[in-house]
């Protein structure tokens, strides 16, 4: 496959010094719609190579924001954290806050919008009250997204601080009730690891990849498809130099059923990164899959879907990819019963204009 | 000494603009190099008026930023006609009725630059400058921050900028993005009456601001662009109805106060946007202005200039 220059970049940093302006001028572009400008800055200073003064100007400019985000998200887990002592339970962060609390690589640069966390769910209404008694409040009010949420999905309808207009999504699962392939929950939560520097918990090193994994390739929107992929990457290379992490991995798959999405994200990353993954693993992963997969059309999708949101990755097809990849989406999510009526409503609303997307 | 010289937008003609905006029209404001692409014929006569005196870049340029204006949809160029403004693909705002495509190409620019520049603290404020000080004047919509910087203009001071000051994090100086001047509502005929010669684009009417005009800024302010400046003086400026015009002096702790609050970035600049905007209000006197008159202002600043 043609990569674009972004993913070339990425790796292979060093692959920089060869570029002239215009193709400075493409990374920049193609990093900034992915969302991954300031994690590029971080690849490259690493990398120790030499940047034309415009196109670092803009790596600095999104490394600020970034830096800027990390303290403004540090405060937040404190606020979190304060707000749900009394909950006799452990604090579990998932995806973006997790990789940040964790240290791991893929949160450098990394710049997001909501913090996700993961609780029992026999704790969700204590921790509902929590949040909301300290200054957290529903962000919709309409009752239909409130059922919808309530009744089917993994979280509670997203909440936002009054004051500070910060945004939390508390999960019970990673995965909707309504969709066939969902873990047990408690066994997410039985193996969380305690990040004893800060007092807080995470997923174990696996299932922060198989969440990763889940979350993406149950997705509906692409936009940041890439920068979701590039995540992955960066765990599966971090996670790889410990010995048996394969091995635990593809069994950890098939305990939380999520054969599916390890098998994407092993094929994926490897195609797009050319993420260091054995063959081996590569070819376990395939055969543990519960039902036979068209790699050819998932290909012609997700090879779209998964690059850069940005005019210059795009080919005649890729609309087309990304909005089967929607539909997609929503068929994993829910039964045909449910996943009609529900897209029926949202199209009549979003056509009253009541809808933003 | 290099003899190159650069040709700048007016050395092309009305339908070989329209031609270059169809298919990408390169070119430098301040620091910055722009690329627009757009086929709405609405902005052909604004390019032309106001932006002349900018100099075209060179083929293979870095662009900063990649603006197109366009419609949101194919539907929208027919019934209801509207226009987007999009960075490199992204859309920041809500469409706007069609016929106010030039004025959403201003606020689209100043949004580019005001979110991707903070190698810069950037004040709400115009930015003037005459005998080698420059003086900033912070102000929210409609404390005439825009007119008094459109008559220190027309009257002979470097515009710098009028939109967003730029404070440079790195060497505390002030860099220019001098731009047409944004005038609303009453400004644009007190202008008209003060700077007859003034030149303005299209005037839009029924903006969310009201009616806009935008005024062409010096032709030598344009083409000096790159030069940063020295900050002087900080004035917070209040137009007020039959006042006399008064300068007050301001205590640097409250025009600290008072700055901070009129930056777009200071929070995100952390620590470094403290040093940089106390930096600034320690080399600067700092005073309130206000005032009815433009006549009396203009002296009044003649006078502290010099």
């Amino acid at each position: 496959m043609k990569r674009p220059l972004l993913s070339l970049v990425m790796l292979n940093p060093k692959q920089v010094l060869e570029l002239n302006l215009p193709q400075w001028d493409l990374l920049i572009r193609q990093a900034r719609r992915a969302n991954v400008l300031a994690s590029l800055a971080e690849l490259l200073n690493a990398n120790v190579v030499e940047i034309p003064e415009r196109a670092r100007l803009h790596l600095k400019s999104a490394q600020i924001h970034a830096d800027r985000f990390n303290i403004a998200l540090a405060f937040e887990i404190k606020c979190i954290q304060k707000a749900l002592k009394d909950i006799p339970m452990a604090l579990v962060l998932l995806k973006g806050s997790a990789y940040f609390m964790a240290e791991n690589n893929a949160a450098k640069g990394r710049v997001f919008s909501d913090v996700d966390i993961l609780v029992p769910e026999q704790q969700l209404m204590a921790v509902e009250m929590a949040l909301t008694n300290a200054g957290w409040m529903t962000n919709t009010l309409d009752p239909y997204d409130q059922k919808y949420y309530r009744l089917w999905m993994h979280e509670i309808p997203p909440l936002r601080h009054l004051k500070r207009q910060t945004s939390i999504d508390v999960h019970h699962n990673i995965l909707p009730k309504t969709s066939g392939k969902y873990p047990d929950a408690n066994k997410l939560l039985a193996n969380c690891i305690k990040v004893p520097k800060y007092n807080i918990w995470v997923l174990a090193a696996e299932d922060r990849v198989l969440h990763s994994a889940t979350h993406l390739f149950h997705e509906g929107d692409f936009t940041q498809g890439f920068r979701d992929l590039l995540d992955l990457d960066n765990l599966l290379k971090e996670f790889a130099t410990s010995d048996d992490f394969w091995i635990k991995l593809l069994q950890r798959a098939k305990e939380l059923k999520q054969q599916i999405p390890l098998y994407y994200a092993l094929r994926y990353t490897q195609k797009i990164f050319l993420t260091p993954v054995p063959e081996k693993v590569l070819l376990l992963s395939k055969q543990q899959m519960p039902n036979h997969i068209n790699t050819v059309v998932m290909d012609a999708l997700f090879l779209r879907a998964l690059l850069p949101d940005h005019d210059s990755c795009n080919d005649k097809w890729t609309g087309l990819a990304r909005s089967l990849l929607f539909i997609r989406s929503h068929w994993l999510k829910m039964p045909v019963y449910l996943m009609v009526p529900h897209l029926l409503r949202k199209t009549y609303r979003r056509v009253l204009g009541k809808e933003l997307h | 000494m290099n003899n190159v010289t650069h040709s700048n937008i007016a050395s092309l003609s009305k339908s070989q603009l329209q031609q270059a905006i169809v298919k990408g029209l390169d070119f430098r404001v301040g620091l910055f190099n722009i690329r627009l692409v757009s086929s709405i014929k609405e902005l052909v006569p604004h390019m032309y008026n106001l932006y002349g005196a900018y100099e075209l870049l060179a083929k293979d340029s870095f662009i900063d930023f990649h603006v197109r204006l366009s419609s949101p949809s194919a539907l929208r160029r027919y019934i209801r006609p509207q226009v987007s403004f999009f960075l490199d693909g992204y859309a920041p705002f809500k469409p706007l009725p069609y016929l106010q495509a030039s004025a959403l190409f201003e606020w689209g620019l100043n949004w580019c630059i005001a979110s991707h520049a903070n190698q810069y603290l950037i004040i709400h404020a115009a930015a003037v400058e005459r005998n080698g000080q420059a003086f900033i004047l912070p102000g929210t919509p409609g404390s005439g921050k825009s007119t008094l910087c459109a008559a220190l203009v027309g009257n002979g001071w470097r515009l710098l900028s009028d939109e967003m000051t730029l404070l440079s994090t790195y060497d505390g100086k002030i860099y220019p993005v001098p731009r047409p001047i944004s005038l609303k509502n009453q400004s644009i005929e007190v202008i008209r009456k003060h700077l007859p010669q003034s030149v303005f684009g299209q005037i839009v009417n029924d903006t969310v601001k009201g009616t806009v005009g935008h005024l062409c800024p010096p032709e030598f302010n344009v083409q000096m662009g790159t030069r940063p400046a020295l900050a002087a003086k900080l004035i917070f400026p209040k137009y007020k109805q039959g006042t006399k015009t008064e300068l007050t002096t301001l205590s640097k702790g409250k025009a600290l106060l008072r700055a901070a609050g009129d930056c777009f970035n200071y929070n995100l600049l952390g620590v470094q946007g403290f040093d940089s905007l106390s930096g600034l209000v320690d080399q600067c006197a700092c005073y309130e202005f206000q005032y009815s008159s433009l006549d009396e202002a203009l002296i009044l600043f003649t006078e502290i200039s010099n």
